[in-house]
């Protein structure tokens, strides 16, 4: 019978305290696991999407809303900008590449996104069935919403309108799945992409429906009903223009999606944001400022606005820290406490155990080996606990964009465990002292 | 064969108890009488291995004892050495086969099921094997101890006024128990009490003036 199996037995002849114990620890531990992944992950994420994109432009309001907006996918977009405006800011100078951004419809809570090739260049997207959107309606999907919403190549659905809910569904168009992206690890899993003419279209039909709808009752909007007979003969030509798109893009030519031949077809228009790659660092300094200045637009740094964010979230993550470390000093006394107790009154035991031929050392293990069980077994559970308890938060989340999961690893999850370690030594470390050094020969003569 | 030399131990310096020189002769069974206070505890302990006196020599076949290596001298009162004492004091988180097994295993000695079940059957005791201390009676617990202190065939057996917490009845069943397994294992006894009811079974007295 080895010391650490009467460690282990004499744990179990004291459940309610064992467990007492054995909680607070994991309690501690669940919080720290929590915190761990969830900084991880959000800190990865925000790393991980924004990583090849300089900087975003889109309609004044707050930077950090157009960043979540536009590089995220998570928060509204602060507004709408004109797409003259955006085309000439992708043909500055400073701009290497530059991605436009249609956003506005949902497809059960995700966002279908309107854009052009530039997106998949820049997020280096590949397919891993199907390919990539072409005409009017199709969609490429991420490989999280073909998983989650099982929806194959050829499946047709209806959009609707906002970017949460569907009450207000677009009937008059089903989108149809032509692709589906490989798994890249960041927003584009959740998203729904195709071209900025389908969510133009989509709109328009639906604003002309909702005109007819009340047609009627509204005899004087005449003006209003010719702009949107003009809208219509616009989408024409935007097809028609789309497709030569990707006739080009099949013919593996690449170059900027708005041409400025076709400016004037495509007067009127907006898009939701343009999201920016440098051409050189220069642009850095230049650029930002410029387009505060001398547009009406605005311009936000990912990395800056991703700092902040995360500095914000960082004082709530520091709380809980401190938080979690006082739970696991309170354990690490409960545990001392116990310990140190039960060596009064098992003094006796331990002294048997000598004149049974039971060296120091083995006393020494026996105790120290309790206070590691307890804060080992706590540690665990409370690594476990904390796993289960981020998946169970994950699913409860509404951004399908900034779930988080619990069912990943990550290697610091060693340095809690060493701290459970840790804490169980020290905690045990003066009780087991003194059951070494104790005086067997006094402790029998007083009883 | 055991004996004791000069063997004068104090715990301060005007407190000094001399023990006369003591000669025991294997399989011998010896009463060693006094009163509180005697230095009757201390002896115990000094023959034992677990205190070591001020001055003089302890030597328990060939071997003296308190020369050796602490950890050699654990090794040598977990083989050599059985001790009862006034209460079992059995480790409540074990079971009875348990509590054996532990001690076979601090003796640094194979765990020997058989000799386990050989030792609780010869003192009628097998049937509570599987069951922890708090449920035997005060009179199975001391047999338990009996078991524990004799199940690595030590060659002194030292018990502790084993039978003064204990009724008429079962004192003279525990009596008859030491004098039955001190014989079975072919170990020399030593029984220290005052008790009255004990005297008569030994002719070998050591008395503490």
């Amino acid at each position: 019978m080895s010391p650490l199996k009467i460690s282990w037995k004499s744990v179990w002849s004291k459940p309610l305290s064992s467990a007492l114990n054995i909680m607070l620890i994991a309690f501690g531990t669940g919080i720290l696991t929590i915190l761990l992944l969830a900084s991880a992950q959000i800190g990865e994420k925000l790393d991980n999407n924004s990583k090849d994109i300089d900087l975003v432009v889109g309609a004044k309001g707050s930077p950090l809303q157009l960043i979540l907006s536009s590089i995220y996918y998570i928060d509204f977009p602060t507004g709408n900008i004109p797409l003259k405006d955006a085309e000439e800011l992708s043909h500055n100078p400073f701009v290497k590449r530059a991605v436009p951004l249609a956003q506005g419809d949902n497809y059960k809570g995700i966002r279908i996104i309107g854009t052009d090739t530039n997106f998949v260049t820049v997020y280096k997207l590949k397919t891993s069935t199907g390919k990539f959107w072409e005409a009017d309606f199709d969609v490429t999907i991420g490989s999280n919403v073909a998983l989650n919403e099982k929806l194959k190549v050829g499946d047709t659905f209806f959009g609707a309108h906002g970017l949460t809910g569907n009450t207000d569904v677009h009937k008059t168009h089903a989108y149809k799945v032509v692709g589906i992206l490989t798994p890249q690890g960041n927003v584009t899993d959740n998203l729904i992409l195709t071209n900025i003419a389908s969510v133009w279209r989509m709109h328009d039909d639906h604003e002309r429906e909702e005109a007819a709808e009340h047609h009627a009752e509204h005899q004087d909007n005449t003006e209003e009903h010719q702009q949107k007979e003009e809208a219509k003969d616009l989408d024409a030509s935007k097809s028609q223009k789309s497709s030569v798109e990707n006739d080009n893009h099949t013919n593996g030519t690449k170059h900027a999606h708005i041409r400025p031949d076709q400016a004037g077809l495509n007067e009127g228009r907006e898009i939701t944001a343009l999201l920016i790659q440098y051409r050189s660092p220069m642009s850095v300094v230049m650029f930002p400022r410029m387009v505060n200045q001398m547009t009406n637009l605005q311009a936000a740094s990912p990395a800056m606005e991703s700092t902040r964010l995360f500095s914000l979230i960082g004082v709530g993550v520091d709380t809980l820290q401190w938080f979690a470390v006082l739970i696991m000093l309170i354990a690490a006394i409960s545990v001392f406490v116990n310990l140190y107790n039960s060596l009064k009154e098992r003094s006796y035991d331990l002294a048997i155990m000598r004149t049974l031929g039971a060296r120091r050392g083995q006393l020494f293990q026996i105790v120290i080996f309790e206070g590691i069980l307890l804060t080992l077994v706590g540690t665990l559970a409370g690594i476990g606990l904390g796993h289960f308890a981020l998946q169970f938060i994950g699913t409860y989340q509404e951004s399908s964009q900034a779930r988080l999961t619990g069912f990943i690893l990550l290697n610091d999850e060693i340095y809690l465990f060493a701290a459970g370690l840790a804490i169980g030594i020290f905690a045990a470390i003066i009780p087991a002292l003194q059951a070494y050094r104790s005086n067997i020969s006094k402790i029998l003569s007083k009883n | 064969m055991i004996s004791i030399k000069s063997v004068s131990h104090s715990y301060s310096d005007a407190n000094r108890i001399s023990f006369k020189d003591w000669e025991i002769n294997n399989s011998d069974q010896w009463l060693l009488l006094g009163e509180s206070g005697s230095g009757k505890t201390t002896l115990l302990h000094i023959l034992t291995g677990i205190l070591k006196p001020t001055a003089g020599e302890v030597i328990i076949n060939d071997t003296s004892v308190y020369t050796l290596s602490a950890k050699k001298l654990d090794q040598f009162r977990g083989r050599n050495i059985g001790i009862i004492f006034q209460r079992p004091h059995l480790i409540k988180s074990l079971t009875i086969t348990e509590n054996l097994v532990m001690a076979q295993s601090f003796a640094s000695l194979p765990e020997d099921l058989q000799r386990v079940n050989e030792v609780l059957e010869s003192l009628g005791i097998a049937a509570k094997k599987n069951a922890y201390p708090n449920e035997l009676s005060q009179g199975q617990l001391q047999r338990v101890s009996i078991a524990r202190a004799v199940i690595n065939k030590p060659a002194l057996l030292i018990a502790d006024e084993p039978t003064s917490s204990l009724d008429d009845k079962n004192a003279a069943a525990v009596l008859e128990l030491l004098l039955q397994q001190s014989g079975l294992n072919q170990a020399t006894m030593v029984v220290a009490t005052h008790d009255k009811r004990v005297k008569d079974a030994f002719t070998n007295i050591y008395e503490l003036r």
